[in-house]
């Protein structure tokens, strides 16, 4: 990572101002976003919603011909093209031709992309943003921070400054008071403009309509007032039919800023008259700007069902803590990522998609239905084909690769490591191995691995069997947790079998976009999982179970190596989390729990994976609760820990601060037991307490759970 | 269907009234005028756009008011203290009122004065979108306005803030006796 983008990084996470208004609108967003979508069927609004734009996206071309066909016979001038300069050049043309020396925009992420203002300045034109978030950085000189509210980094004390300058008057910090300065000084610059800008939320083919979402009014006045209207609006933007304004016009507003509706919505087909009775002039610009080269690439096809809400943005970890600069100056969050990669290009993008922590949230409610931390993963994927692996992490994967030279180095770890990051060749193994991090503990390496400890356990001959995948955590880190698992199963007639072969289930890998890597860890343990007759294979790791659930076929599919499919398929059958399993043997009778004491208050933590990906959330709660627990719930108790495997290795600064608002959310609910169902969040969580030193038991459900068994 | 509308309207700070005769309702705004001291001084005028309620038989009684105006041009507008419309259509589930706007007066005053008067026939409260759909026409109308409570913000610090470029209230003024395609 680059020191410069680093630094950035550092700045934002440390600018007070910032990460407290982003942190308190993320966490209120939350919770508005579920009032304002409250009776309405949201799974089924954003399948219609991703149809019609992916219906859309395979057809950009057609429809654009369609919508200039419309909109020309209604009197609008259509222009079509695929380069941003030439956007530029018309713009100009129209400006020079219409005598053009004033103009007022609304808000529009297109412009952003392509540079406007700075074009317009550039050649003699005063241009006024006529969004106050808009006009507030471009009084600033700054960039917007978020797609739909681009000063919230900005405080009012700032605001206030610069309209002083602006008005030449001190001006107090009450809000209403500035937003009354900024009305009167738009104003007049909205009665004199020669030419409005807006952009265009939605463009409909069948009608040659375009559709703009504001709540100041703004694109009203921009689109009203002036004599020559231009709106510039991305291809993706474009779908087939009227009736499919009703579906986006329900979501956006809910999604953006949880808002059954904005203020204002128009739709605009062909020119209007001017109040002196003349026509508008009606521009209407579709930007292609990579869009159907996007379209016709089966991976990132999808992420042109993008409504531009923004709410991946607001439900991100990251995103609350760093902010939209650390971007880049266009498009931020987890979609802006993608997006910049796109427009710009793919090497913009290698520093910002290292921000993602790979946590899901923003899946669950996009109304695009865009699996962003997938796309973001092809975008590593591709990175790494592009410009190969970075040294040291091919070194490591080099090491992971080689199963038994990984397991001989993390054995060497528990005996060589003390203290434990002064071994050399320790800091270039991944995960729990790399360097100690700020704010949290890490884990000494188990003395004897649970592959050693099961081997010399007597287990009772039993029928039934399940095999167990460890996982490099459990097996070297956290035995206990597997000898938890093998007496829980073995209560309920299920013997236990551990195929010694198995090894990292490629995660570190995969989230590095080290594919190769990721598809021979798949391969091995294929094989080293499928050799045993049992009726599950069992994982107490919830990436781990992804891995053998979700991602064995999927890399397997990327690299080509299509022969092992059918394998993968079956291993994902059998494949099941511990939670899920126990709590199956538990409504079978075949396990139960000591009854009649009240163990007072859990509060249990929902990892991303099994959460997100497994959709696992009841069955551990409600065998804590059978086990005599009350779950006393966290606030936010699904938001990551920050630990994201090597992310909090990679980007300590983000991960720490992460960490610390689950540590305070744990705390404010007085249980004095924290559990969770992966390895990886006890070590992060842990280690968190360690070093906070409250008296918190971090614990694996599968431990509580065991303690608990019937005798 | 309207008191859920005027619930969702007034939460996004709309306020709504509602009468049965086109009387009333003209009798209410001359006295809202009247009450927010609508003069003929600059800043202080109002002006109506052509509302088909002017047509009907309350044009005939139509009191005069100084400084009120139906002549309706950017710099009127823009001079004017209220802007008086009246409306195709509300949705009650989300309290929106909607008109065709292809005509720029009615635009301007709906747009340019701190306060609008919207007048809407209580019988065209609809639904939801799926039921507005199908009475909107983008064929036929250029430009369709939705309305949805007065102009806000939160850009700075997102506190809620009113009243922006646009409107800072919206007056809903509903009238039985307009008719609907609910009555």
């Amino acid at each position: 990572m680059n020191k410069e983008f680093k630094a950035s990084i550092t700045r934002a996470v440390n600018d007070a101002n910032l990460t407290g208004a982003l942190g308190k609108f993320s966490e209120a967003y939350k919770v508005n976003r579920v009032k304002a979508y409250e009776g309405i069927d949201f799974e089924e609004l954003r399948g219609r919603i991703a149809e019609i734009k992916s219906d859309a996206a395979c057809d950009l071309d057609r429809l654009a011909v369609t919508f200039k066909e419309k909109a020309e016979a209604l009197g609008a001038k259509v222009f079509h093209t695929k380069s941003p300069q030439e956007v530029k050049d018309y713009i100009m043309k129209v400006a020079r031709e219409g005598g053009v020396k004033t103009v007022v925009k609304s808000k529009s992420m297109a412009t952003e992309e392509i540079h406007l203002n700075r074009h317009l300045l550039d050649n003699g034109i005063s241009v006024a943003e006529t969004d106050l978030g808009e006009w507030i950085i471009q009084l600033a000189g700054q960039t917007p921070s978020h797609m739909v509210m681009p000063a919230i980094h900005m405080t009012k004390e700032e605001v206030a400054d610069l309209f002083s300058k602006e008005v030449e008057e001190r001006l107090s910090t009450d809000i209403p008071r500035l937003v009354k300065v900024a009305r009167n000084e738009l104003r007049p610059k909205f009665l004199a403009a020669d030419l409005g800008i807006s952009g265009g939320n939605i463009a409909v083919a069948e009608t040659g309509s375009i559709v703009l979402v504001t709540n100041e009014g703004n694109a009203r006045l921009v689109t009203t007032l002036p004599r020559i209207h231009i709106a510039l609006v991305g291809v993706e933007k474009l779908v087939e039919e009227f009736a499919s304004v009703a579906p986006i016009l329900e979501a956006l507003p809910r999604s953006a800023t949880a808002q059954l509706l904005t203020s204002y919505v128009s739709i605009i087909s062909g020119p209007t008259p001017n109040d002196d009775g003349s026509m508008k002039e009606l521009h209407i610009i579709l930007m292609d700007n990579r869009r159907t080269e996007m379209a016709k690439d089966p991976k990132f096809k999808q992420a042109l069902q993008c409504i531009r809400c923004g709410s991946c943005l607001n439900v991100c970890p990251i995103f609350r803590l760093v902010g939209g600069h650390v971007f880049g100056d266009i498009y931020t969050g987890g979609i802006g990522t993608i997006l910049t990669a796109w427009f710009d290009e793919l090497k913009k993008s290698e520093d910002i998609q290292g921000l993602c922590i790979q946590c899901g949230n923003c899946t669950q409610v996009c109304p695009g239905k865009i699996d962003i931390p997938e796309l973001i993963m092809e975008i590593r994927r591709r990175l790494v084909l592009e410009k190969g692996q970075p040294l040291l992490q091919k070194a490591i994967f080099g090491v992971v690769n080689n199963r038994k030279l990984f397991h001989s180095m993390l054995r060497a770890a528990s005996v060589a490591a003390k203290p434990f990051s002064s071994g050399k060749f320790i800091r270039h193994l991944p995960l729990f191995l790399a360097e100690l991090t700020d704010g949290r503990s890490l884990p000494a390496i188990a003395e004897k691995p649970f592959r050693d400890q099961i081997a010399q356990l007597k287990q009772p001959k039993l029928k039934e069997k399940a095999v167990f995948y460890a996982g490099c955590l459990i097996d070297f880190a956290y035995p206990e947790m597997g000898l938890a698992l093998v007496k829980l199963l073995n209560k309920a007639g299920i013997e236990v079998v551990f195929p010694e072969e198995q090894t990292c289930c490629g995660a570190p890998a995969l989230y590095n976009g080290a594919y190769e890597v990721a598809a021979h860890n798949a391969v091995d343990n294929i094989k080293a999982l499928l050799q045993e007759d049992a009726t599950y294979v069992v994982s107490a790791c919830p990436t781990c179970t992804v891995a053998l659930v979700h991602e064995f076929g999927k890399t397997l599919e990327a690299v080509g190596q299509t022969e092992w499919l059918p394998e993968a398929k079956a291993l994902a059958a059998k494949t099941v989390d511990l939670s899920t399993l126990v709590k199956k043997l538990v409504s079978e009778g075949r396990l139960s729990f000591k009854e009649g004491e009240d163990l007072g208050k859990v509060t249990y933590h929902d990892s991303c994976h099994l959460k997100r990906t497994l959709k696992v959330f009841e069955e551990p709660r409600e065998l804590l609760q059978q086990a005599g627990y009350q779950v006393a719930e966290m606030f936010e108790c699904d938001m990551c820990c920050g630990m994201g495997g090597s992310y909090s290795m990679k980007l300590p600064e983000i991960s720490a601060p992460i960490l610390q608002k689950k540590l305070k959310n744990i705390k404010e609910t007085g249980a004095p037991v924290v559990a969770m169902d992966c390895p990886g969040c006890v070590m992060q969580i842990r280690g968190g307490f360690d070093q906070d030193a409250a008296p918190i038991r971090v614990q694996h459900s599968v431990e509580l759970l065991v303690e608990r068994l019937k005798d | 269907m309207f008191e859920q509308f005027k619930t969702k309207a007034v939460g996004v700070g709309a306020e709504v009234h509602r009468f049965a005769t086109c009387a009333e309702a003209v009798g209410f705004i001359f006295g809202f005028l009247q009450n927010e001291g609508v003069t003929d001084a600059p800043g202080a005028r109002a002006v109506w756009a052509d509302s088909p309620i002017l047509d009907g038989s309350a044009a005939a009684t139509l009191p005069r008011h100084p400084g009120l105006g139906f002549e309706v041009t950017r710099e009127l507008a823009a001079q004017a203290r209220i802007g008086i419309s009246q409306v195709d259509w509300a949705v009650a589930d989300t309290g929106s009122l909607v008109q065709d706007q292809s005509a720029i007066e009615q635009r301007l005053v709906s747009s340019l004065p701190s306060i609008h008067v919207a007048l809407l026939p209580t019988g065209n409260i609809l639904a939801g979108k799926v039921a507005l759909f199908t009475k909107i026409n983008p064929s036929t109308s250029r430009y369709i306005a939705f309305i949805t409570g007065p102009s806000r913000t939160a850009d700075i610090e997102r506190v809620l803030t009113i009243g922006v470029h646009g409107p800072e209230r919206l007056i809903i003024v509903c009238v039985d006796e307009l008719g609907g395609v609910n009555q």
